[in-house]
């Protein structure tokens, strides 16, 4: 396995108390493999991500507990500078927001080679020629005039282009897309998307894909980790959490999008509001929002059954939820 | 608040007589838009500033939206979609064109007439954190309309008829003295909404309601504004990049690209039956939510950019990303209108299409290829005022 996140805490400490971001998390992703984990704000995706990057503000953040092991070691217990070799060269990650994580006063190439100077010593000029290289293979046009435009010269798709051209330059191992194309308009999430796909082949690299969005994840993903309040509620292959998801939550998701193939009549609605972390419910997280809640979900915290040999689900009636379908 | 309670402008005898326009018959479109242009000028020189140009924001937009008639608008950031939504409201000045409603041109108005037909035309915001005032309590921000309409609701009576809106929109009456962070994305939206009715609108303009909010909340949000349609008897125009949402909720679609309506027809002529080339790529790139769709679907990837509304290509203002671009595309501005070849067809093809080449090509997998999960046997939700819990 090259990334195995285990039993993974992490709380923040506000100022109104300790919110409990991420409540013991397991994931993993193999090389070749892509992972989309799937939630909405608040749901602790991100704030695991960062924990496995290393990019974690602390404080206020804090892992309290677990394990990342990533090819055999756990990162958790590396040194500050042997995690920086690691960051960029072994893993890298792709940012929502492409605009506010390039460096608006450096071109474009400059940034890029930067990541040769620094993690491969070479010199600024054949830097220049790698970051090229680069923005070729992530198909921007005229890459060798383009070189010395600033990021507000490029238009959204571009920009995230180079985003992935930056993650793809030490041709790491693993790659963590954070909402890679939430702020790109469909034609040019498609395109971005595709392009992600067809590197991340080519390289055979492992991908942990952080999403809202349903569509996207049946478009790329292998494997899906739903989240809810910090907790993977349900974990499976792509194909059997469209067809009969296992979690109600999975389930009430599914069925709350809109259909661009059928005109539906009035659209499902999860009742309620997402938890505040500060103060998430006892026993199953879910409980207050699910319409199969019993007695027993108030009180005991479920645990992640075995639906098969590739699924689980933190519900305690995941064998009534799918065979309520 | 109920709309046989308060008749549509009962308390407005007074400005009455300067809305509707003569002209307005029963059944006629309430708002009839025709080639609705603005144009930002760009310019040069400090002292003696002289125009270099024009950003063509919106560029010859044409609809029509009947009474109870939802009309949604789609399009990729840039194409004037959000412009079009602030000249209704006449948040922005028109620089040509005219928007008829009721038969008159309210683009002319000025003063008390312009104010009267205003409290008709209500909008929806997108950003429910930036469109509240975070100093005014809720009570405040949605009986703001009745401070500029004061014939809607007499004084007295207007903590009331607030609390009658929260109700409406499924918020707790109680919750009328707390200020807008209290409260979560759908909650907020569901003020802004409440604002937006406070009027008794006819027409309500929402430019990208639901776009902020989280998938599950989203659900909520767009069964309301369903809901408060029929109660209503609302007239939308509903603005959204996102496909699926707005088949969903429209009656009528149109495409907008670079500043023009490019396809416009029923949802089922323009999602099933798309006859423009850039409407076909647009919906073959929506992801669908279902990973046996991955290998039977054919995907219309676009290359290149929107090119700058400061200059547009000629003729046929997508022709520089077409896969079928001629030369007759560079010379011939393509009409809006039903296109020649279905034009004596009786298919759902035939509606109008801004194309020299349109043709019919189904990109949308049709209804029932892929599985849905069946409703659970679970009882079925209350509906969708499930909001009250408590401010998050």
């Amino acid at each position: 396995m090259l990334l195995e996140v285990r039993d993974l805490h992490v709380e923040f400490h506000t100022r109104e108390g300790v919110a409990k971001a991420v409540n013991g998390v397991n994931y993993s992703v193999d090389a070749g493999e892509t992972l989309a984990v799937l939630g909405e704000s608040g749901s602790g995706k991100s704030v695991t991500a960062q924990a496995i990057m290393g990019i974690l503000d602390m404080p206020p953040g804090k892992i309290s507990g677990g394990e990342i092991v990533f090819k055999d070691r756990d990162l958790l217990k590396l040194r500050t500078e042997e995690r920086r070799r690691i960051r960029g060269q072994e893993m890298a990650m792709i940012f929502q927001d492409a605009l506010s994580s390039l460096n608006p006063v450096l071109s474009v190439g400059e940034q890029l080679g930067e990541m040769f100077v620094v993690h491969r010593g070479m010199s600024r000029s054949d830097a220049k020629v790698k970051a090229i290289e680069l923005m070729d293979r992530v198909r921007i046009p005229a890459a060798r005039e383009r070189v010395g435009n600033f990021p507000h010269q490029f238009s959204g798709g571009m920009r995230q282009r180079i985003m992935i051209a930056m993650a793809l330059a030490l041709e790491p191992d693993l790659i963590i897309a954070d909402e890679p194309t939430t702020a790109l308009d469909v034609t040019v999430q498609a395109q971005v998307m595709d392009l992600l796909a067809e590197l991340q082949r080519e390289l055979n690299m492992g991908l942990i894909l952080i999403t809202h969005d349903l569509g996207v994840v049946a478009d790329v993903a292998d494997k899906i980790a739903v989240m809810y309040a910090g907790r993977i509620v349900e974990t499976s292959p792509v194909h059997d959490i469209y067809r009969a998801p296992a979690h109600p939550y999975t389930k009430g998701l599914l069925r709350s999008i809109p259909r661009l193939d059928q005109k539906g009549q009035e659209l499902y609605a999860i009742k309620g509001l997402p938890p505040n972390l500060l103060h998430i419910p006892p026993g199953c997280a879910f409980h207050p929002r699910c319409p199969m809640a019993q007695p027993v979900c108030r009180t005991d915290v479920p645990p992640l059954y075995t639906v098969d040999e590739n699924r689980r689900s933190a519900c305690h009636f995941w064998k009534e939820t799918l065979d309520a379908r | 608040m109920h709309a046989d309670e308060t008749g549509r402008g009962g308390g407005g005898s007074l400005l009455q007589a300067g809305a509707p326009g003569a002209a307005y018959a029963e059944g006629e479109p309430i708002l009839q838009v025709r080639g609705l242009v603005k144009h930002y000028p760009l310019t040069q020189g400090i002292l003696f500033k002289k125009q270099v140009g024009a950003v063509k924001a919106v560029d010859g937009v044409d609809f029509d939206l009947s009474a109870g008639e939802t009309l949604g608008i789609v399009g990729e950031s840039g194409c004037g979609k959000s412009t079009v939504a602030r000249m209704l409201v006449h948040l922005e000045p028109v620089t040509g064109g005219s928007i008829r409603y009721k038969g008159e041109d309210i683009t002319k108005l000025s003063g008390r007439a312009l104010k009267a037909v205003r409290r008709n035309i209500q909008m929806v915001f997108q950003d429910p954190y930036t469109s509240l005032n975070p100093r005014m309590t809720v009570g405040d921000i949605i009986g703001e309309p009745y401070e500029i309409h004061p014939e809607v609701a007499p004084r007295g009576s207007r903590r009331k008829r607030v609390q009658d809106l929260l109700d409406v929109v499924g918020l707790n009456p109680e919750y009328i003295n707390r200020y807008p962070h209290q409260f979560s994305g759908g909650q907020r939206q569901r003020i802004g909404i409440a604002r937006g009715l406070a009027l008794n609108p006819e027409i309500i303009v929402a430019d990208e309601p639901v776009s902020a909010l989280d998938v599950s909340v989203q659900a909520q949000v767009v069964n309301l504004l369903d809901r408060l349609q029929a109660e209503f008897d609302l007239s939308f125009v509903f603005i959204a990049h996102d496909l699926s949402i707005v088949r969903h909720i429209s009656d009528r679609v149109g495409v907008m690209y670079l500043g023009r309506i490019v396809e416009i027809g029923t949802d089922q002529e323009i999602y099933d039956h798309p006859t423009h080339p850039y409407t076909q790529a647009l919906l073959s790139a929506v992801p669908v939510p279902d990973p046996t769709a991955r290998d039977h679907r054919e995907r219309i990837i676009l290359h290149g950019d929107v090119p700058s509304p400061a200059n547009i290509p000629s003729g046929c203002r997508f022709r520089t990303r077409c896969w079928k671009a001629q030369e007759r595309c560079a010379l011939e501005v393509p009409l809006l209108a039903v296109p020649a070849v279905f034009r004596d067809t009786s298919t759902p093809a035939r509606h109008d299409s801004a194309c020299h080449f349109a043709e019919e090509k189904r990109v949308v997998p049709p209804e029932g290829l892929l599985e849905t999960p069946e409703p659970a046997d679970a009882p079925p939700e209350e509906d969708d005022r499930d909001d009250r819990g408590g401010p998050a």
